[in-house]
């Protein structure tokens, strides 16, 4: 039965995906689809897809679990990693050491704020969403202490530049890295025992407990994961924008949770599939650089995003019992 | 949502004194929220003596007013093991088409007729919520996270982005009608506005639905245990909209005191709240998995928020450590009142 449901949903995603590509031809003309707009659509995937792998991850493991935090841990370990190199490393005399030591501090950062939500989430027997509407609130305050509210400017450092904005053979290499970052994620789930042991926590938390799956220590590691992803996104962005600001991508929050329940992750836990993740990211993505070509102003996204996960969501309803409902 | 309301710790009598008045402490969280309330007081007075002057105290139940409305909503929400985070969008389109409208069509319009269609507006609004959170049996935060888009998006999209900077007279008259009206030593006159009262009457109506209605022991058995209260003849559907519409109609009656004491109608107030008044009604006791919670300490965790908010700028603290304070408060609330969940 999963099998079936999943391939639905992927072989739903994949139709959604050309199914919007051909209306932006249809609405823009063939100047959606040249080798410049593809390459910079591809190149804003990775922010919103990490985001919401993490909070895919935070999904899975069930309990309620869902990681608010993903955005504002993201400006967060950019903003720490610059204010750390601005007076210590010159991006002008060492480019290639300032590039390679933000990235190690922002995932650093990452590393710490996701050990807080685990210990938060798994120890101290917070409720995910408590415990990350908290942390979201505290990385988003640290932030805006650190830099008085205003945006931070990196300049042009070639290779952090280099990583956000120029394709190596015709792809860009933040978004290179967001496949690969995927493709493990989806390996690890689908063949390691840490996933089967994630997926089964959360479908049913009392069966894992009696076969012996350490609930605790699979939290505390599932939102680790989140933290990374987040400041994984964080350099990305970083990268991509040349700056650093605590409220970057305000609607990110909405967005992330949007892109995970569109590709079909269950937000009881227990399901859900890093490939549908992917297309549902690039299907959205699609449908954002469409309302910028048709100059549909940010207010009516807004709106329209809402729409979109209310409907996914009575669409996943029905899809369940459709599915489920011959077995009774 | 699906969490059991699980029995509280029974401390032995052998066990210390500061074990019971640890365990005392956690089945009384208003109690701690309290201390907290008295602690930020003393501690701010003393540095800064200004800080016990009657404006200042008026001040801080001005600002409470509308955080207090919102809270209560959520409380109600909370209590039956959702949560709300749409309702700032709902005051937002609720306060500016009803002024809007009685700009545009009737700028007459008496105080009455202009509560009376917010509480209307808010209350359909909330319904709405109420439907799609029980039809589309998904986590609550994630359907409210929705129609909060869908609602503001609707207002800045389709209804307008102008700030309206004369409000209708009646409203004008409202939210300058003075309860109290203190002249201090040095002569400057402060005022207490009478919109007070209107947070007193919610927390009372509140606290009698909650406390000493069907519906109130309805809300927290399903907040305590959906499955049980459902086979107890509870109709979660009911319970549902309710709750949902009821924090509907607080919200839009905050909007209407919120344009009332700021004079202006502004579409892009108000959003981005939501979380300051979760942190209140956290503090204030309410578990986030619902069947608890109060109307007394929801009021404490409002005076919290709203001192942190208003007076640590009195000792010095920069306004830039606001939110990163707030945030704190919500992990140690939380983590503090977890411990009563466990065994």
């Amino acid at each position: 039965m999963k099998g079936a449901l999943a391939d639905r949903q992927l072989s739903f995603l994949a139709l959604t995906n050309v199914a919007v590509l051909l209306a932006a031809v249809l609405l823009t003309g063939s100047g959606f689809i040249d080798l410049y707009n593809l390459q910079s659509m591809a190149s804003q995937v990775p922010e919103l897809g990490l985001l919401a792998l993490g909070v895919m991850l935070a999904m899975l493991s069930g309990n309620g679990g869902i990681d608010l935090s993903g955005i504002a841990l993201a400006n967060l370990s950019g903003v720490v990693a610059y204010l750390v190199l601005r007076d210590t490393v010159s991006a002008d005399d060492a480019p290639l050491v300032f590039t390679w030591s933000f990235a190690g501090i922002a995932l650093a950062v990452g590393l710490a704020g996701g050990v807080l939500n685990g210990i938060l989430v798994s120890h101290a027997g917070l409720t995910p969403i408590i415990a990350t509407l908290g942390t979201q609130l505290f990385f988003t305050g640290i932030a805006v202490a650190l830099t008085n509210g205003s945006a931070q400017t990196l300049g042009y450092v070639e290779p952090l530049d280099d990583f956000g904005n120029t394709p190596v053979l015709g792809v860009p290499q933040c978004f290179a890295l967001f496949i690969l970052i995927a493709l493990l994620l989806g390996i690890v789930l689908r063949f390691s025992g840490f996933g089967i042991r994630l997926r089964l926590l959360g479908s049913n938390p009392k069966a894992a407990h009696y076969a012996g799956i350490p609930r605790r220590r699979m939290l505390f590691l599932t939102y680790t994961a989140c933290g990374v992803l987040a400041s994984v996104a964080g350099i990305v962005i970083a990268a991509r924008t040349s700056s650093v600001k605590w409220d970057y991508g305000s609607s990110y929050v909405l967005i992330a949770i949007l892109i995970a329940v569109m590709a079909g992750v269950r937000p009881e836990g227990g399901y859900g599939r890093v490939i549908c993740v992917i297309l549902s990211a690039t299907a959205l993505q699609m449908l954002s650089s469409l309302f910028n070509f048709m100059d549909i102003s940010n207010f009516f996204r807004d709106f329209a995003w809402g729409v979109l996960l209310l409907l996914f969501l009575a669409a996943s309803q029905i899809d369940l019992r459709a599915w489920i409902a011959p077995r009774h | 949502m699906t969490d059991i309301a699980t029995t509280q710790p029974v401390p032995s009598t052998e066990r210390s004194a500061f074990l019971r008045a640890s365990y005392w402490l956690l089945r009384h969280p208003p109690v701690f929220t309290l201390i907290l309330i008295v602690l930020v007081c003393l501690v701010v007075g003393s540095i800064n003596p200004d800080f016990w002057q009657v404006s200042n105290l008026f001040d801080i139940l001005r600002a409470s007013v509308v955080r207090g409305l919102f809270a209560l909503g959520v409380l109600v929400v909370l209590a039956s093991g959702g949560l709300d985070v749409s309702f700032t969008a709902i005051a937002a389109l609720v306060m500016y088409s009803v002024t809007m409208l009685a700009t545009n069509w009737m700028p007459g319009m008496p105080i009455a007729v202009i509560l009376a269609l917010a509480t209307f507006g808010g209350a359909a609004l909330g319904a709405m919520n109420g439907i799609l959170v029980d039809r589309l049996r998904a986590p609550s935060l994630i359907v409210t996270i929705g129609t909060q888009y869908v609602i503001r998006g609707f207002l800045l999209t389709f209804v307008g982005t102008a700030l309206f900077m004369n409000i209708p007279g009646s409203m004008e008259a409202f939210g300058k009608l003075a309860l109290i009206r203190y002249v201090e030593p040095n002569g400057a006159i402060s005022t207490l506005p009478a919109f007070v009262l209107v947070l007193a009457v919610a927390a009372a109506v509140t606290w009698w639905m909650l406390e000493r209605t069907l519906i109130g022991r309805a809300i927290y058995a399903v907040g305590g245990s959906p499955s049980v209260a459902e086979r107890l003849g509870f109709s979660l559907r009911t319970v549902h909209v309710f709750v949902f519409a009821y924090a509907g109609l607080l919200a839009g009656i905050a909007g209407i005191m919120h344009v009332a004491s700021n004079r202006l109608a502004n579409p892009f107030d108000l959003a981005g709240t939501e979380l300051d008044v979760i942190a209140a009604v956290i503090l204030g006791g309410a578990r986030i998995t619902g069947g608890s919670g109060s109307v007394g300490g929801t009021l404490l965790g409002v005076v919290l928020i709203t001192l942190v908010n208003n007076v640590l700028i009195l000792v010095g603290i920069p306004t830039t450590l606001q939110l990163a304070i707030i945030g704190g408060f919500i992990v140690l609330a939380g983590a503090a009142f977890s411990i009563r969940r466990r065994p």
